[in-house]
């Protein structure tokens, strides 16, 4: 049990990281990843939101979708869930942690529209996770996110010193090597 | 305003993808091959139908404070209703599409549509804007999903390709192909810009 829960934390973090190889959550992470600290923000308010819509998000599946036969309400109460949950999350931080609210304050309502978010939900039912493994999931899941955001950003701020062709400037350059990146983290692939 | 321009400009002038840079997490996750495309592109041009025509019919009655959970209410109605048709009639997509039908929701295109279009013209140009933003994503998804199965796999919507067939790059299917090409397709969608704006 308990190696089959590091091997998900694992498999999430860099074998299927969500960004570089389910290829989700792209708006924030070309879009945030121009500053290391920026980055930092970002990635950690993901992955906490990660984690509460993870937990949250399954026990509306077991508890209340599948008793009373509602599945086909799967998309529409979690976009719902998670939609609350983020507006939650920023009236908390707002009120215990006024400073880091200032430094995330743009990012936080976005994170709604993040489908890596709504995607690790759909993904822990789709694998039939059980609470705990849905919660190390979307950890994992959020960590990931969080690594390549933050090694992009590093890559970016050397690239914003460099000389690069007129046309390559800005996005394309980022995805090019966003797909450098991820061709390396494909050399993880036989770690479990 | 012309009815043929607003059909037209989500093409080519305001492309979601190449221009707008909006959804692009599906644009890169199902252009694996010309059929995911497709079927990508049909689905999300069904869901902006529905949802432009609807919230452009309410966006009277609306008060302006909840507008954007009632959109994401009424896009996420339309798009539970594409995936359980899709299921039901394609399993085969269904499967291949997996998680990025019900992701439709959080497409920035659908959303962004509604907000900056349905939300403030009539029923009737909101459905055109739809179709043509429609056509502009799926055209977007069909030309990055030609050059990745063309080289990934050396066909085109499952057809053997006879040049291309002998030692496809598996690369370009997977994850870090998606990203490349795209990359490489917006430079060069600048870069004639760039040169016509010169001469």
């Amino acid at each position: 049990m308990s190696a089959s829960i590091i091997s998900i934390f694992i498999v999430a973090i860099f074998i299927e990281n969500f960004v570089l190889n389910q290829i989700l959550g792209l708006c924030p992470f070309i879009g945030v990843s121009n500053k290391i600290d920026s980055a930092v923000g970002m990635g950690l308010a993901v992955t906490f939101v990660m984690v509460m819509a993870g937990v949250a998000t399954w026990s509306i599946q077991a508890f209340l979708l599948v008793p009373l036969q509602l599945e086909y309400l799967q998309t529409i109460s979690f976009i719902l869930v998670i939609a609350s949950l983020v507006q939650f999350v920023e009236m908390v931080i707002r009120k215990t942690a006024p400073a880091l609210y200032q430094s995330l304050g743009v990012f936080l309502p976005l994170i709604t529209t993040n489908c890596a978010v709504l995607g690790v939900a759909l993904l822990n039912i789709k694998k039939n996770y059980g609470l705990v493994e849905s919660a190390v999931n979307s950890f994992g899941g959020g960590l990931g996110f969080f690594f390549a955001l933050i090694i992009m950003a590093g890559i970016r701020e050397r690239l914003d010193v460099s000389e690069i062709p007129e046309a390559m400037r800005g996005a394309p350059i980022a995805f090019v090597t966003a797909g450098l990146l991820a061709t390396a983290f494909m050399g993880f692939s036989g770690l479990v | 305003m012309n009815r043929l321009t607003e059909l037209t400009k989500g093409i080519w002038k305001e492309n979601p993808i190449f221009v707008i840079s909006l959804g692009i997490c599906p644009t890169l996750a199902v252009t694996s091959s010309m059929t995911n495309a497709l079927g990508m592109g049909i689905a999300a041009t069904f869901v902006l139908m529905g949802s432009n025509l609807f919230i452009s019919l309410i966006r009277n009655l609306v008060p302006g404070k909840i507008r954007i959970p009632v959109y994401i209410m009424i896009i996420a109605t339309f798009v539970t209703m594409i995936d359980k048709m899709i299921a039901a009639f394609s399993p085969a997509l269904s499967a291949s599409l997996g998680i990025f039908i019900p992701l439709i929701v959080v497409n920035c295109i659908i959303l962004g549509r509604a907000e900056a279009y349905a939300s403030k013209n009539g029923p009737v140009d909101s459905l055109l804007d739809a179709i043509g933003m429609g056509i502009g994503f799926t055209i977007a998804l069909s030309c990055l999903a030609f050059f990745r199965e063309l080289l990934g796999e050396g066909k085109l919507y499952g057809f053997p390709i006879p040049f291309f067939k002998a030692d496809p790059a598996l690369i370009m299917i997977m994850a870090p192909g998606g990203f490349v090409v795209f990359g490489l397709l917006i430079a060069l969608k600048r870069f004639m810009e760039a040169k016509g704006a010169t001469k």
